[in-house]
């Protein structure tokens, strides 16, 4: 870890202008940036905390959804009664990944900023675009069997690893961010994580010294909420694959996948086909599949798991 | 003492100690982070300064240069520790590999330097700025494609009995299969760590070691110092499962690290380093003939098993048990051994039975089924009671069909289904069944015991425990023979000051030092009979008292003058070749495989284990939860990956190397059957903490098969290789 | 014979060049360094209230919780098995709640309560928690057991305050301490030698749910 300069933050404009400066990264939870710093896979040379911000609170919105600031804990989130009552979905999904001791530390904006677990990323003699730009991939005609099969690019087949933004895309939700210069905007998520494609190491639209702010989601749309994850373990393991869904009585619902690209992955217009069964909703979402010989049978999975998740609903 | 006959009536058969589940007498220092591991000796070494190691980024190849200016001029570095400037270094008899690089790189992440500093941040910091250049050369990682190449061994050599081929080639019913096990890593939860101080040219190491000999045997033979001048001291071990056999990068890099450094230094392998700086399990590829008579008796049984080492390496033993196992008059075993330049191989956990088991027992499933008999059965009838090649050699005890019956009995066995029929909601449902298998192996073991003018019983000897238990069986040894109450009884253990003991490895440990531990009490008895003026052949210690008739006297009164001190070993004459010498289990196993996703969940485990006496019960039904454990993880899990371009293993950390965590593991059970094996040493004890993992994998492969009639011969068995065979989904 | 090259400085360009490093670090405080010279690490003081006593520590950045509370406080009873999250090896109880305190800055908990394993107990004064591994035989080697007991602690509580889990059926309905219950939450420390069962059942044990 390379040495740096620390800073604690008083709000988020602050904050924002104190990490526009080169080589300044923002540090809420920390327990994926320092992991990467350890390796000098992030060498930041200043680390803005920003966890004494006032963005640790769930609100209630205007139009009856929910307002997450960007440092609630995950396992605050996953307890919030309103969450669990009205978007059963997210709960769910915070709960399936890391450990309750990553949970009590990692918060909302610091989970949609988590970097790829792809293993060569984190191996820094390895070639690695996303790591070090122009230097290849590794990961492509290598260990590729828990990497991305849609969506990938000749540069880069990483996924983004997270359960929680695989709920949040299902559920539509909205992040809100303020600049260095104190302006905000609100970015929905499916806009908000970018795939590989030129330039891996880019992963969210998010500008310099742009700090999340909260995540908005819409009011609550009902409907059976389910998380299927599936891994090679029970439980403290990042997804092979993984579903969200969330199913209203008349069988229609929508269907958002994890552990299959470099971003949440859903393809809304598949959605009108869930009546139909798992397949037919699949066959469209992973109809641009491209994966590799030892991930082929992702696709397979995504399929069954959607099917599990519809055969859940129907109870 | 000489153990050459077998054991008749002595003081461990009064079972006061012996035999009674017993509280860890560590435990009270293990549950509340007062016992001190490698890294933690700020008591020994305060002013130790922090080794940070640099591992190679090529698998094979040469370093051309090493630019260390930035790392030496980085804050608080003290010192930039290569092959360059190490001076002459040796290689321990036990390592295949050089424990530092240069200018020859044997395989990725082999230490190329320490950067040694003033704090931890700093060494780690400075490590990053250290240039190393390699010109790498072409290396074989691939074990399939360098199999045609392999070469057969002398160390075990390949065996035949009667007439295979034509036996084979004549049976009724045949199998012929090809299973493969993958590289595994210990993953031990402390990472191998030393803290390493010198004196007037002596060498004191605090590290993590389960041989304490070896590692300091080697030491001075890498160092090129006597072997007097070097201190090994290893009181705790975070885990080791085989990967703390030996020498390794941490010892010898601190060592150096602190005579550049002119102070005390520490360093703890990098856990993204360990899976490829240190040794692991080598993957094997194995070939399984069997062909029986419809009377379901085996008449030939062929194992042969191959895997791959750096030059100079070993392989691994897979076709062992293989000639031990089952009867059949026509028999072949062979192991070969193909040159790779993947990191070195060595013994893990129950070395050449663990993943030769997991092979075989599949075999012996899938033989069953063609047979049309239940698989407990089968093994039944295939019994042997003797060696099957030298059928004068009988076992000294074997109840593998006692642990068989009993745990199908205890399992509800008989409600075991055909492949793929048991459903419960979304769940397939299965029963697995493998026996277990583990030889005996037992070694000299040197013990010293003090009795103090207080009456306390102090054991001293450079047995380790790595979680095994060790200070307490040797505890419980002591108390009962000098017939003193436990809490009168003081082990130190891990330290090359005390007489070399058995170690930790191949589940020999628990025998073999109780016994030398035995013996030195045995001394210690006649030294304090004669004190005391009594006849030591009858004198009967009890109750912390001497007695001869009515002659009772406090045992302390023997130390009134002072200290008494005793030290004698035991060592194992022909018994061992005079009779085979094995344990036996038989592991059953149920999951449940879910019909849409593939996910495999284990429900129930049961071990029935016939292992001799059984020392510790408390323990060592430990060692054979944690050795299932282990099994279950090799079976659903663990695999190292290989990077066959480049050479190494790709999951290298504990996010990328899945072992079981606690939502993988239900409630498991253990029975031991009542055992005591004269042959085995005085303590009629063998070990169990190997035997424990022997099979598992295959009992859980079995019921995966069971559960959804999808055959796995490829480990791990995990869901992508089930997905196929599973039902249709809605 | 030099085996292979080794680009050094010389002994009197080593002296010059960490004067000069050392020069550039205390100038140069706050701004971006360049690789090439390194600056002196940043730290500062940092209060700890740890198992009840204020601790004042002077630390690099750097520093993580894991790091101060063992090498600079010597509490060595919380362990490092990874540094990276992946194992729960280094748990400890900050401000009532559980992490990993490998990946955590000690700079980013100033004024915060820390409870580790030395807190909850002692050799002859042992908590319930640690008696009942004790008693069940819920670890081996011993390394993972202090980060192990220190969850099993928080566990309990987390259910007591009605935090769900993955394997809760109902959301909306408070959790039990059932052994399901128990594994789950537990999957965040790893025993390599493969305690579990025992550990589990040390936990219901104090829990007062074991039948």
């Amino acid at each position: 870890m390379r040495s740096f300069t620390y800073e604690r933050a008083r709000t988020p404009a602050e904050a924002a202008a104190a990490a526009s400066k080169p080589g300044a990264r923002f540090i809420a939870g920390g327990t994926n940036l320092l992991d990467l710093m350890k390796l000098e896979i992030e060498t930041p040379t200043h680390l803005v905390d920003v966890n004494k911000l006032d963005l640790d609170k769930i609100e209630k919105t205007a139009d009856g959804g929910l307002r997450i600031g960007a440092l609630v804990r995950n396992s605050d989130l996953a307890a919030d009664k309103r969450v669990r009552k009205d978007y059963g979905v997210l709960s769910r999904a915070l709960l399936a990944g890391a450990s309750g001791q990553l949970r009590n530390k990692a918060t909302t904006a610091g989970n949609l900023l988590q970097r790829t677990r792809c293993p060569y990323f984190y191996d820094t003699a390895q070639p690695c675009n996303k790591r070090n730009p122009g230097s290849g991939c590794s990961a492509i005609g290598g260990f590729s069997r828990p990497l991305a099969v849609i969506g990938v690019s000749d540069q880069c087949i990483a996924t983004h690893p997270s359960d929680m933004a695989v709920a949040m895309r299902v559920l539509d939700a909205v992040v809100e961010t303020v600049r260095p210069g104190g302006e905000t905007r609100a970015i929905p998520i499916a806009d908000f994580h970018r795939l590989p494609a030129e330039t891996p190491a880019v992963e969210t639209v998010l500008a310099p010294g742009e700090l999340i702010t909260a995540v908005t989601l819409p009011k609550p749309i009902g409907g059976q909420h389910i998380y299927r994850k599936v891994r090679d373990r029970a439980s403290y393991a990042f997804a092979l694959v993984s579903v969200a869904a969330v199913v209203q009585p008349d069988g229609t619902g929508r269907a958002a996948f994890g552990g299959v690209a470099h971003k949440p992955w859903r393809v809304e217009a598949a959605e009108s086909a869930m009546p139909g069964g798992a397949r037919a909703v699949a066959e469209q979402v992973f109809a641009g599949a491209r994966p590799t010989e030892e991930n082929a049978f992702k696709v397979t999975l995504a399929t069954r798991t959607l099917g599990a998740a519809l055969s859940e609903a129907r109870g | 003492m000489k153990f050459e006959t077998p054991a008749t009536s002595n003081p461990i058969d009064q079972l006061k100690h012996i035999g009674k589940p017993t509280d860890r007498i560590d435990g009270p220092q293990k549950t509340t982070g007062t016992a001190p591991y490698a890294y933690e000796r700020h008591d020994r070494a305060p002013n130790a300064a922090y080794g940070h190691v640099v591992g190679a980024t090529i698998a094979k190849g040469r370093i051309t240069a090493i630019d260390a200016a930035a790392a030496r001029a980085a804050p608080g570095v003290l010192a930039v520790v290569t092959a360059q400037n190490a001076g002459k270094l040796g290689k321990g008899d036990k390592n295949t590999a050089r424990l530092l690089a240069g200018p020859e790189v044997e395989h990725y992440h082999q230490a190329v330097a320490l950067v040694v500093a003033e704090t931890f941040e700093q060494a780690r910091a400075a490590a990053g700025l250290l240039k190393v250049e390699y010109a790498p050369s072409r290396g074989a990682f691939d074990l399939a494609e360098a199999k045609a190449g392999a070469q057969p061994v002398k160390d075990p050599p390949d065996s035949r009995v009667g007439d295979f081929d034509k036996a084979f080639k004549a049976a009724e019913v045949k199998l012929d299969a090809t299973y493969t096990t993958p590289d595994q890593s210990h993953a031990m939860m402390e990472p191998h760590a030393t803290t390493a101080a010198w004196e007037d040219g002596a060498l004191t190491v605090w590290t993590s070691n389960q041989m304490i000999d070896w590692g300091r045997g080697d030491l001075a033979e890498t160092l090129g110092i006597p072997k007097v001048k070097v201190r090994l001291v290893s009181p705790f071990i975070g885990g080791g499962f085989g990967g703390k056999l030996f020498l390794r990068a941490d010892v010898l890099l601190a060592a150096l690290g602190a005579k550049a450094a002119g102070r005390p230094v520490k360093v703890a392998l990098q856990r993204p380093l360990i899976a490829n700086n240190t040794t692991h399990r080598p993957a094997t590829i194995q070939r399984i003939r069997i062909g029986a008579g419809k009377d379901g008796r085996i008449t030939a049984i062929g194992h042969e098993t191959w895997s791959g080492d750096l030059a100079g390496g070993g392989p691994e033993t897979a076709a062992e048990q293989s000639k031990l196992l089952y009867a059949g008059a026509n028999r072949l075993t062979a192991t070969k051994l193909a040159v790779l330049d993947l990191p070195e191989g060595n013994a893990m956990r129950a070395p050449g039975e663990a993943p030769g088991l997991m092979a075989l027992e599949i075999a012996i499933d899938e033989m069953a089924e063609k047979l049309g008999l239940d698989p407990v059965e089968f093994r039944i009838r295939n019994d042997t009671q003797v060696d099957p090649a030298k059928p004068e050699k009988a076992f000294s005890q074997r109840q593998l069909v006692e642990c068989l019956r009993q745990g199908a009995d205890r399992f509800g066995w008989s409600k075991r289904g055909k492949p793929a029929a048991r459903r419960e909601g979304r769940w397939l449902v299965g029963m697995g069944v493998a026996a277990a298998f583990r030889n005996n192996l037992t070694m000299k073991s040197g013990a010293r015991i003090r009795l103090q003018t207080d009456g306390l019983v102090v054991v001293e000897t450079d047995m380790t425990d790595i979680g095994t238990g060790s200070y307490t069986v040797i505890a419980l040894t002591a108390a009962e023979t000098m017939g003193v109450p436990l809490k009168q009884v003081v082990v130190r253990l891990g330290d090359s000051s005390f007489p070399v003991s058995a170690g930790s490895g191949g589940q020999w440990g628990g025998n073999s030092s109780t016994a030398g531990v035995y013996a030195a009490c045995m001394k210690l008895r006649e030294v304090v009979a004669g004190k005391l003026g009594l006849d030591p052949a009858s004198a009967e210690f009890a109750d912390g008292r001497v007695r001869v008739g009515n002659d009772s006297r406090p045992l302390a009164e023997a130390a009134k003058d002072g200290e008494l001190m005793v030290e004698d070993f035991i060592e194992f004459g022909e018994l061992a070749k005079k009779y085979q010498q094995s344990t036996f289990g038989g592991h059953f196993v149920e999951v449940a495989v879910d019909a849409d996703t593939a996910e495999v969940r284990i429900r129930r485990m049961l071990a029935v284990c016939a292992a001799g006496r059984i020392l510790n019960p408390k323990a060592a039904r430990s060692q054979v939860i944690g050795a299932m454990t282990m099994g279950a993880g090799a079976a659903l899990m663990e695999e190292l990956v290989v990077d066959r371009r480049r050479g190494f293993f790709v999951n290298h950390d504990l996010a990328g190397y899945e072992v079981p965590v606690h939502a993988d593991i239900p409630h498991q059970e253990v029975i031991f059957l009542e055992e005591t094996d004269p042959m085995s040493s005085p303590m009629k004890a063998k070990g169990v903490g190997e035997l424990g993992i022997c099979g598992v994998g295959a009992a859980v492969a079995n019921a995966i098969y069971n559960a959804t009639g999808v055959r796995v011969r490829d480990y791990p068995v995990t869901l992508d290789k089930l997905l196929e065979g599973m039902p249709a989904i809605a | 014979m030099q085996p292979f090259p080794e680009i050094d400085v010389s002994r009197r360009g080593l002296i010059i060049a960490g004067a000069a490093t050392a020069a550039a670090g205390s100038a140069a405080a706050g701004t971006a360094p360049a690789r090439a010279a390194p600056q002196a690490p940043a730290g500062g003081t940092v209060t700890l209230v740890v198992n009840g006593k204020r601790r004042e520590l002077t630390v690099d950045n750097r520093t993580t919780l894991l790091d101060a509370l063992r090498e600079h406080l010597r509490l060595t009873g919380t362990k490092k098995g990874c540094d990276h999250g992946q194992c729960g090896a280094c748990t400890v109880i900050v401000e009532g709640r559980r992490i990993n305190s490998c990946l955590s800055l000690a700079v980013m908990h100033d004024g915060d309560k820390v409870t580790t394993i030395e807190g909850l107990g002692a050799p002859g004064d042992l908590h319930p928690m640690q008696a009942a591994f004790v008693k069940h035989d819920g670890y081996q080697c011993g390394y993972c057991t202090p980060g192990q007991i220190c969850s099993a602690v928080a566990v309990l509580e987390e259910i007591k305050a009605g935090a769900p889990s993955h394997v809760t059926a109902d959301l909306n309905a408070k959790p039990k301490v059932t052994a399901d219950e128990l594994r789950e939450r537990m999957s965040g420390n790893i025993c390599r030698c493969g305690a579990y069962s025992n550990i589990i059942e040390a936990i219901e044990d104090v829990a007062g749910t074991q039948a």
